[in-house]
């Protein structure tokens, strides 16, 4: 689970890790307001959920309260598409309103699960305010990694090498070691995936600031951390994203016209996958999951079917732990409902499939019953076609 | 002969007094398998599906002397059962628990290597050797026993590809889920190299999908391997957008990592037959399979 910048921000001030001053704004006047309490000189930062803000055009820097104010006035309620958001448009609805710091260096500093080495990693770069990826491939010399583990955490010896890489001036470097030990305990205690400042400013006076912060936490730690799990913002999901979360539905929304419904994460994307192989688009990814209900059944096809941009749908369902029966009652019950006037291609496998189809088939309802994926498939694309 | 579970296996159920648990307790035990005993904390000296309830593993292993654990215990607790399993001796776990933290998978499994423990899962469906034993949630009607090892990290998908194997005729030594999470127990190169000594196997079927580097990792251990049997694979994911996590909490694009296309790249250039078409998996195996044998 990402959290916002602001959010992220005001946790690292806790615990008394520095960050720029700064207001958060939901107005122009609010805006502007903050910028005359700043000072004037200020950076204005859409808070979305994404990164690639400041390409987006997301990040401003304006030089007086007026021209913060005018700012903001195109900013709020712009929709910003970056490389990250999934050719989806986020709204936005906060600004974060920041002093300017002036950096006489910038650093990187992150600590991050490293799935593949199946350790944590505390990551530090001469360079900050560069993307990593692209560090790593262009000038891995610039990267110094330590691995650690949850047992033991971070250890004094590593924060040391890392900071005698970084080369910092004698001021800044007790700072450095403090900050790391406090940011790796907080990563730690907290389940994080992700904590990454980029840039760590180095200021003239020797100060350092995490002048960006980006927090990313593990959804299944979520359950054990309720200070964070308060702090999801569901306000950038779609509606349907939303009812979906709700019945604990696994839906990701796609640019495609046909709507697919599918029990299990690797037979929902192979779903997808055959349909974009005989020429359809998937309009989405759903996994309604193994413990589903009835009514989420019927929640997650009421999603698919009263979409606009879909035209038919594909259910594929492997019954095993999911019975075909209760997939198919909650079909009926929701077709009935929307008056469904769309073509619903239906594969039932497994775990009572003939009473499933038994029911369908008695609904008087446009499904199409195949028993084959592949035709399955190709039927659907079909349909979907005007 | 099969790999890792067999007719002699001896089951231990953790977490066996919960609904689930015992649902699939009973279908264990349908199909043949020797479930032994349970294990509930506080539940201890009571009969559960007619079979021992203990308090802790230690006691289990002591009055049942099983080897293999299935771990149905809740997320926040999975880890540490998982650990209790290890340290009572056993060498196979197998965590059907989906939601367990990473945190506390990284500790299980730092703390499994000390102990010589394989893992199973989490977030798996389990293993099966069919006509021999099953240790998981899967339906045990597709199956047929024979000479196609899988590994999958898919549930359903792995239903439907066994489902296809078995339409043709083609029966499964053991199908094993490594489990859908980004930290999971033994990988595809691990349970390759299972396969390859196992004289029931005669091809191996991989099912991967978006996320992670195991596939890319298996990749690599074909290569170097000069792997002895024919592989067949298939990779889940090829039309997943970036950044967006697909159902399984491993199953996510991340950075420039995970793709299915380039696990498909890895894997065809390290010789493994691809499976472009989802629906044709049980008939490339065999096309596979035919094909070798005619060499």
């Amino acid at each position: 689970m990402l959290i916002h910048e602001f959010q992220a921000k005001a946790l690292l001030k806790e615990l008394g890790v520095a960050v720029p001053a700064g207001y958060l704004a939901e107005t122009a006047d609010e805006v502007r307001l903050a910028a005359e309490k700043l000072g004037g000189q200020v950076i204005l930062k859409a808070q979305i959920l994404s990164g690639g803000r400041g390409k987006a055009g997301g990040i401003v820097v304006a030089d007086s309260s007026d021209q913060a104010g005018l700012a903001a006035t195109r900013l709020l309620g712009r929709k910003l598409i970056t490389a990250q958001s999934g050719g989806r448009g986020l709204v936005v609805k906060k600004l974060l309103v920041e002093e300017l710091v002036p950096p006489a260096r910038e650093i990187y500093l992150s600590l991050v699960v490293d799935r593949k080495n199946e350790k944590l990693a505390a990551l530090v770069s001469v360079r900050g305010g560069v993307e990593i990826e692209e560090l790593a491939k262009s000038g891995p010399q610039a990267i110094k990694k330590e691995y650690f583990y949850p047992e033991r955490g971070l250890m004094p010896f590593q924060a040391r090498n890392l900071a005698y890489f970084l080369d910092l001036p004698d001021a800044a470097y007790k700072t450095f070691l403090d900050y790391l030990k406090k940011l790796s305990k907080f990563f730690l205690a907290r389940d994080m995936k992700l904590l990454e400042i980029n840039p760590l400013i180095i200021k003239a006076d020797n100060q350092l600031v995490a002048a960006d912060i980006k927090m990313d936490f593990d959804d299944s730690g979520l359950a054990r951390q309720p200070e964070i799990s308060s702090l999801e913002d569901w306000s950038e999901l779609s509606a349907e994203e939303k009812r979906a979360r709700s019945f604990k539905l696994n839906y990701v929304k796609m640019a495609g016209h046909i709507g697919c419904l599918v029990n299990g994460a690797g037979l929902a994307m192979a779903t997808m996958d055959i349909i974009k192989l005989f020429g359809g688009e998937p309009a989405n990814f759903l996994d309604i999951g193994g413990g589903v209900t009835e009514e989420a059944v019927g929640q997650a096809f009421e999603i698919l079917a009263c979409d606009q941009e879909v035209k038919a749908c594909l259910v594929n369902i492997f019954g095993g732990i999911v019975r075909c029966d209760l997939v198919a009652r909650g079909l009926v019950s929701s077709a009935r409902k929307i008056a469904l006037n769309k073509p619903v291609v239906v594969r039932l496998q497994g775990t009572n499939e003939a009473e499933g189809r038994k029911i369908l088939g008695e609904a008087n309802l446009p499904f199409y019953f195949v028993e084959d994926f592949e035709q399955a498939a190709r039927l659907v694309v079909n349909l979907s076609q005007p | 002969m099969s790999i890792l579970l067999d007719r002699n296996s001896r089951i231990l159920i953790q977490g066996i007094t919960g609904q689930q648990a015992s649902f699939h307790t009973e279908r264990m035990l349908e199909y043949g398998t020797k479930v032994v005993a349970g294990v509930t904390p506080g539940k201890g000296g009571r009969l559960h599906l007619g079979l021992p309830v203990f308090n802790t593993v230690e006691q289990a292993i002591r009055q049942e002397a099983p080897n293999i654990s299935i771990v149905f215990v809740p997320p926040l607790a999975a880890a540490d059962a998982v650990m209790e399993a290890a340290a009572g001796g056993l060498k196979l776990i197998v965590c059907i628990t989906e939601g367990i933290p990473n945190l506390d998978m990284l500790k299980a499994k730092r703390f499994l290597a000390e102990q010589g423990s394989f893992l199973i899962g989490p977030n798996t469906p389990g293993l099966i050797s069919p006509g021999q034993g099953k240790a998981g949630i899967m339906p045990a009607s597709i199956h047929r026993p024979g000479p196609v090892g899988l590994i999958s990290r898919s549930g359903t998908l792995t239903y439907e590809a066994v489902y296809q194997l078995s339409q043709l005729g083609l029966g499964q030594s053991t199908a094993i889920g490594i489990g859908g999470d980004p930290i999971v127990g033994l990988k595809f190169v691990e349970l390759l190299e299972m396969f390859k000594s196992d004289s029931q196997t005669e091809a191996v079927l991989m099912i991967g999908e978006i996320g992670g580097q195991a596939e890319e990792e298996a990749a690599e251990y074909l290569r170097q391997s000069n792997y002895p049997k024919p592989v067949a694979a298939y990779v889940a994911g090829l039309t997943a957008p970036r950044g967006k996590r697909l159902g399984h909490a491993g199953a996510i694009i991340e950075g420039n990592e995970g793709s299915a296309q380039d696990k498909v790249k890895c894997l065809a250039a390290a010789g493994a037959k691809i499976i472009e078409n989802p629906a044709w998996i049980g008939q490339t195996v065999r096309e596979l399979m035919t094909e070798k044998k005619g060499n």
